[in-house]
């Protein structure tokens, strides 16, 4: 009798997910959405503006709490977990740097500070090389330009370790050289440390490389699939213009 | 027991006339800044008419209360306390229960200090003392709270980015928050440190003046002057840390996330 390989148990999976609008329950930011994402697995989520997609990153992040539904981490409930535990589990990397005050050094030291763990002075500066940031870990992070600013901004969530790494359109507040590189950079960085990410992205060719593709639209789940399923060649995924 | 007679003497008629240019002055001012701050001109008649009315009815019930027994400070003390923290809580309007919020911070900053100091012996417990040092100390503990929970405000509506982003990275809230609130109580506590530091020599405050007219020794009454001003710091910082450790969860949600918003 033949039998089927066991179906991993996903790491990341989004039950009936739901966010009403604050003050007027009747209307939703995203609406029973469900999906798994598999450890190692890259999905882009495209959709236009308005569509749920920061919305579902940060309520799988928990910076925003569902209306309904759940979201496990490893099969585990994450309203079950600290809020800081599942942070460091899971990263975000928001459309703005944010930097805090202090030298590059200090904000990617950052997080793994807050689980008292120090990280060498050696190994800031060789993951800043490796981003094409050398002798910048005591440059003042405040002086840095928009791509630097990402570059070190992704170095701080990836200081953490996290085993899903989430990124709201890193690149969306960069000009058209430093998106490329940016994203080239990403890219490159989830390939060698092999990360299991949810990527939002207006980017046609980003989308493309993920292994899946997840539209929202109006806050609800429209389609979820490889991208040839998902993206139609003519389909412009960019925000149409006013 | 002797009541102020309302009958217009010549130095109530000359205390009218003085208030009415002080009056006039402020309005004048906020009439070249109307501008600036506009709204500020409608505000201010009727803050200027508030604030008479309400320290002569303050005068005439101290002329009553200041031959009646001790307990009744505690009375007036607590009815400034209220009216304090009533008129934070419209300043503050933007943090969820001000009222509760305003109230709780100055109980404990000025309640603690002003219980420290009479049972010490520094502050004597009688109601002619009392009442007026209380309620310098109240009303500096508002003013530095309306401060430091307005600073605040604008603090995290304006970094609302990085103290999410810290969340983001694994922060508690309170380590999120820590700078902004850091930088709220510093601005707060200006105008208070300042008093301190400007004692004697860019202002001689009305307490040491009133002690010296009143036959007290100049040193004794610079003195008891510097110590009615490090109170008010004291009290006010004191309001600072209270309302600091009481706005954290009024700011974030139970599981750390940031729920004040512009």
């Amino acid at each position: 009798m033949h039998s089927n390989p066991p179906i991993p148990r996903p790491i990341l999976e989004c039950r009936n997910l739901s966010r009403a609008l604050p003050g007027d329950p009747g209307r939703f930011l995203l609406r029973d959405v469900s999906f798994p994402l598999h450890a190692g697995e890259r999905i882009a989520i495209v959709g236009p503006s308005g569509a749920g997609k920061s919305t579902l990153l940060r309520l799988i992040n928990r910076l925003d709490e569902p209306t309904s539904g759940a979201v496990l981490l490893d099969g585990e409930d994450t309203r079950t977990l600290p809020p800081q535990a599942l942070r460091r589990r899971i990263g975000l990397m928001m459309q703005r740097a944010w930097l805090f005050p202090g030298t590059v050094r200090h904000n990617i030291a950052y997080g793994p500070a807050q689980q008292n763990r120090r990280i060498s002075d050696t190994e800031i500066d060789t993951w800043l090389n490796d981003v094409g940031l050398p002798g910048y870990g005591n440059r003042d992070a405040q002086t840095l330009s928009g791509g630097e600013a990402q570059r070190v901004a992704l170095l701080r969530a990836l200081a953490n370790q996290p085993e899903v790494l989430l990124l709201d359109e890193p690149t969306a507040a960069l000009d058209e050289e430093n998106r490329r590189s940016v994203e080239e950079l990403i890219a490159r960085l989830i390939q060698e440390r092999q990360l299991t990410c949810l990527w939002v992205t207006h980017s046609f060719e980003q989308a493309r490389l993920a292994d899946r593709v997840l539209r929202l639209e109006a806050g609800q789940l429209t389609a979820l699939g490889t991208p040839g399923q998902v993206l139609q060649p003519a389909q412009a995924l960019k925000e149409p213009q006013p | 027991m002797t009541l102020p007679t309302l009958a217009l003497s010549p130095e109530l008629q000359k205390g009218l006339l003085q208030c009415a240019v002080a009056a006039l002055a402020a309005l004048t001012v906020m009439f070249l800044a109307r501008k600036q701050a506009p709204g500020l001109l409608r505000e201010i008649p009727w803050a200027e008419l508030r604030g008479l009315l309400q320290i002569v009815i303050v005068g005439l019930i101290l002329a009553v209360l200041l031959h009646g027994p001790r307990w009744t400070s505690l009375l007036v003390l607590g009815a400034m306390l209220l009216a304090a923290a009533s008129i934070v809580r419209q300043r503050a309007s933007k943090f969820p229960r001000p009222f509760t919020l305003a109230l709780t911070g100055i109980a404990a900053g000025a309640g603690v200090i002003l219980c420290l100091m009479a049972l010490t012996g520094v502050i004597p417990v009688q109601i002619a003392i009392l009442i007026p040092v209380g309620s310098m100390v109240i009303a500096n503990t508002m003013n530095t709270q309306a401060l430091f929970l307005d600073r605040l405000h604008g603090e995290i509506t304006a970094h609302t980015g990085e103290i999410e982003a810290a969340l983001a990275l694994g922060a508690s809230a309170e380590a999120a928050f820590a700078a902004f609130r850091a930088a709220a109580f510093r601005a707060s506590l200006i105008p208070a440190l300042n008093n301190i530091r400007s004692l004697g020599i860019v202002w001689i405050p009305g307490i040491m003046a009133g002690m010296v007219l009143s036959g007290a020794s100049p040193l004794y009454a610079a003195l008891y002057q510097f110590v009615v001003i490090s109170t008010i710091f004291s009290a006010s910082a004191l309001t600072c840390l209270v309302t600091s450790r009481l706005v954290l969860r009024r700011v974030f949600s139970p599981q750390d996330q940031l729920t004040l918003r512009a």
